[in-house]
């Protein structure tokens, strides 16, 4: 590294609640990422800085902390844009503070747990959207239900036995890449919870499912082969679901994979508004399904 | 001095460390085992044991591929001769063939559980072709394949993970040793895992009679290394100390396309995908060193020039520099991944994540630039020596993924067979170990649980095993506030000198430096300094039990490297350039002093110790697991 240093203020903070602000002259050159200053620090300064991080190639999601107030991957944001101004780096908002920049990530997993983010297989509880009557079975195709498992020799093939058998399901569901195209940019969060920082409605509802979480449900429910959507209606349409959301946008803006969780959360409102028109007209024409 | 530390005690029927793509497939496999049996048996407990979050292991950054036969030109003998001439001559071929014909059956089973994969225009899923494959067989999401099979692998999980589930998450829980009786020893049988709880600050015994190691590969011991800062060798150091010898560990992949300095990995589908590799006088150099003849620009030939096998090109750039054909760069010779001619448009659409490394990182936009790059430690082919199915010869520890070595690979592994590596010895090895758990518990081996999953506290434990483990917490305990070493000193200096002398091209001085340097690090380690006294995320004294095992599987590699006196796959010495003629596995040991001792072993079935029919296979039952014909 060159001569040239930056002032890196850091929050600092014990388990027990106890705060400080720390703060370091960190030599730097044009390469220099946030967190090679802050392992800089660890190296050389203060051993006892806590921080998380892993890949260093921002898809791993570790590394979050605000900069100057705005959330950011430190291994992807890079100190000398700050030469001037420094560099206060704290603890990503809307988390409890566990130990000086590592932030609790348990109430996170919940919120993404609770939407059921995984694929739910057999169909027919597609929603019914713009007038569709009847629940669309996702398009499976027709051999994908049970495993096709040829019997494999057990242990193996027997000695001279040369004959390689295919183990396992031997099929699946067909997706266009437009089909794909409808959920893959939600497939791309990296659960970095930058999202979760940028959100002032946190301030309001710290229970709110959140960006990420619903992006993520979204993700799911706008897969082709998914089914799920009525039970993920049940945990968006609630008062923390979907609908702390006031469209601020600040998500989106900081996502830093692209991903627009604005737009999911304006689908996860209108998507309940129309799941709860739904029901209402099958109430009224008889006994659902 | 030491402090007794309270030890918390919990109970699990099968302990699973390291929650990336193989120990999530164990996790998940023994899950839906007990899916499948609701309303029968007592329903399993898989701990599931991270040192971060499950979605934050490396295997997230794998992002070209994984291979699994498909289409009508492509057959199982195929793609097993494909990765047989890959290994040069040091695969075990019941294991290639274990692992290939489930290859598409695992790969089809993350579609089903939502993986994004990439499609035709029809509709099925698309596959590209890869280094070393003579098909076109390697499945992908765009470019983060590893990205996207770790989160739906671990969405999936989340299923299971419910108040009541089988799987039970410890994130943020740092494994640090196994409890073992009689190691190395013929009665040799775990008892379960130490652990350190990060968030409450404490030690934690996790007794169970069988665990799955799946912590990954080690490559990050390389100062540079496409390997995240997580992948430090524990589970290798952990089994070497209990007994199982690491096998093959001087076959270190360098992948031949890293960024120079940061080591950041770009994927070998960019050179899949039709992007060449230039010298600095901008010709396609691979041609001169024996990869030619040379293909078109943009119509890629499998196994020839750019798609040759990575060891080829890593050894084809080292001669390339050598010849003055590089350009200089601070971080050393560089040459250039040009893309151009793909077009912006299908760099955005299958090269994504290339192509936002290359600008945030290097600052270079690969639809007008060409990218520098340079070879890179990637990828750890040997590992913990296991049948096919991830069963070592201690009773009851599996290990699965990069951390093992069950033959797949043997001295260059090809690029996409990993990643199907950990679906596949993932899910055998979770069957295997609760198929090993369940005859434990009904007292076929002794040191059962028979109330695993049930309880906490230390009840149905022996207390002997609680002793050892609380020994083993206090000890690791009591690095914190002592020695004057400074770790990143020692890491650096580890970095420096594996680079150096441990690289592409090797020879018995340079490797005699590098373990005389390895062996004065561990020396210096034992007065390590690790400042932070405090007990709740310690990342000081974390970090620093990692560079414990780190300089540990460093020196296991080194010592194997020098007494490799050939030249095979990934391991080339100039001062012995020929291939023995019958090849030999290496195998590392410790002995009775602690000692690293290196011995060889023939490839094939003499070598085949957990199968020889002294172990599991006789507890492992004939098995519960349907479909698979175990």
């Amino acid at each position: 590294m060159s001569e040239e240093t930056v002032r890196l203020e850091v929050a600092r903070q014990e388990p027990d609640g106890a705060s400080r602000r720390d703060v370091f002259d960190v030599p730097f050159d044009d390469r220099t990422s946030v967190l090679d200053a802050l392992q800089w620090v660890k190296d050389h300064a203060d051993p006892t800085l806590t921080f998380r991080w892993s890949c260093k190639m921002a898809v791993c999601g570790s590394c979050g902390v605000m900069v100057n107030g705005r959330p950011v991957l430190g291994c992807e944001t890079f100190v000398r844009g700050f030469r001037t101004s420094g560099l206060v780096v704290e603890p990503l908002a809307h988390a409890e503070v566990l130990r000086d920049l590592v932030v609790d990530t348990d109430t996170f997993v919940g919120k993404l747990a609770a939407v059921k983010p995984w694929l739910v297989p057999d169909g027919a509880t597609r929603l019914p959207l713009a007038g569709d009557a009847a629940g669309v079975a996702p398009d499976v195709a027709p051999d994908v239900a049970p495993d096709v498992v040829p019997v494999a020799l057990a242990g193996g093939p027997a000695p001279g036995e040369d004959v390689l058998r295919a183990v396992g399901p031997a099929s699946g569901h067909r997706q266009t890449p437009g089909e794909l195209a409808a959920f893959k940019g939600f497939a791309e969060c990296i659960d970095c919870m930058l999202c979760y920082a940028a959100c002032p409605q946190l301030d309001l509802a710290p229970d709110f499912l959140g960006p990420a979480v619903v992006a993520t449900a979204r993700r799911w429910d706008e897969d082709s082969r998914d089914g799920g959507e009525l039970a993920r209606a049940d945990v968006l349409d609630t008062e923390f679901g979907a609908w702390p959301c006031i469209q601020v946008g600040a998500c989106t803006q900081v996502c830093p994979k692209g991903v627009d969780p604005a737009r999911a959360l304006r689908d996860a409102q209108r998507v309940a508004t129309e799941t709860w028109e739904a029901r209402q007209a099958s109430t009224e024409a008889g006994p659902a399904r | 001095m030491l402090p007794v530390s309270p030890l918390r005690v919990e109970h699990a029927d099968v302990v699973v460390v390291g929650g990336g793509a193989a120990g999530l497939s164990a996790a998940l496999a023994i899950a839906e085992t007990a899916a499948r049996e609701a309303g029968g048996t007592r329903a399993p407990v898989v701990a599931l044991v991270s040192k971060v979050y499950p979605m934050r292991s490396h295997t997230v950054a794998a992002e070209g591929g994984a291979a699994g036969v498909v289409g009508d030109d492509d057959s199982l003998e195929q793609h097993v001769a494909d990765t047989l001439a890959g290994g040069a001559g040091l695969c075990e071929e019941d294991a290639v063939r274990f692992v290939v014909e489930r290859a598409a059956g695992e790969l089809w089973r993350l579609e089903r559980w939502g993986l994004p994969w990439s499609r035709t225009d029809d509709g099925d899923v698309a596959v590209r072709r890869f280094g070393g494959m003579s098909r076109a067989r390697t499945w992908f999401a765009a470019d983060k394949t590893g990205f996207h099979l770790l989160h739906t692998l671990f969405q999936t999980s989340l299923r299971y993970a419910g108040d009541d589930g089988v799987v039970r998450r410890y994130d943020e829980h740092h494994v640090l040793d196994l409890v073992v009786d009689d190691p190395g020893g013929p009665d040799a049988r775990v008892r379960g895992v130490v652990v350190h709880d990060q968030h409450r600050g404490e030690p934690l015994l996790l007794a169970a009679p069988a665990v799955v190691l799946a912590t990954g590969g080690a490559a990050r011991a390389w100062g540079t290394s496409t390997n995240a800062g997580i992948v430090t060798g524990d589970g290798m150091a952990m089994a070497l100390r209990a007994g199982v010898p690491l096998r093959d560990l001087e076959f270190l992949q360098f992948h031949p396309t890293g960024l120079p300095g940061s080591g950041i990995l770009l994927t070998e589908a960019a050179r899949g995908e039709g992007g060449v590799l230039l010298d600095a006088e901008g010709r396609r150099y691979l041609a001169d060193y024996g990869l030619g003849p040379e293909t078109p620009v943009g119509e890629p030939v499998p196994r020839t020039m750019e798609l040759g096998p990575r060891d080829r090109l890593s050894q084809a750039f080292w001669h390339a520099d050598r010849d003055g054909r590089t350009i200089p760069t601070p971080d050393g010779g560089v040459v250039l991944l040009d893309l151009r001619h793909l077009g912006r448009e299908r760099i955005a659409e299958r090269l994504p994540l290339v192509a936002g490394l290359a600008k945030q990182f290097a600052g270079v936009d690969p639809a007008l630039e060409p990218v520098p790059v340079r070879p890179t430690a990637h990828y750890t082919m040997g590992g913990v020596r296991t049948d096919a199915r991830g069963a070592t010869e201690v009773g009851g520890l599996f290990a699965a993924g990069e951390c093992a070595s069950t033959g797949l690979h043997g001295a260059n592994r090809l690029g996409s067979n990993s990643l199907v590596e950990t679906l596949v010895v993932g899910r055998a090895a979770g069957e295997a170990a609760l198929a090993w758990a369940r005859g434990a518990s009904a007292g076929r081996v002794a040191g059962g649980a028979s109330g695993a999953g049930a309880g906490v506290g230390p009840g149905s434990v022996d207390a002997d095993v609680v002793d050892r483990a609380a020994d083993v917490a206090d000890r690791y305990l009591a690095m914190r506030g002592r020695g004057t070493e400074p770790p990143a000193a020692l890491r650096a200096e580890l970095g420096r000198v594996l680079d150096a002398d441990v690289g592409i091209y090797r020879d018995a001085d340079g490797l005699r430096r590098a373990l005389a340097t390895v062996e004065d690090l561990r020396a210096r380690y034992d007065d390590v300094r690790v400042a932070d006294t405090g007990a709740v995320l310690n990342t000081d004294w974390a970090t620093t039990v990692e560079l414990g095992a780190t300089l540990l599987v460093a020196h296991a590699a080194v010592a194997a490297a020098l007494a490799r006196e050939e030249s095979r796959g990934a391991h080339q010495r100039l001062d012995a350039p020929a291939a023995d003629d019958v090849p030999r596995h290496s195998l590392v040991a410790l002995d009775a002093a602690g000692r690293v001792e290196v011995t060889h072993a023939p490839v094939g079935r003499a070598d085949r110790g957990p199968d020889d029919g002294t172990r599991p296979s006789a507890a492992a039952p004939s098995s519960p697991v349907e479909g698979e014909g175990a």
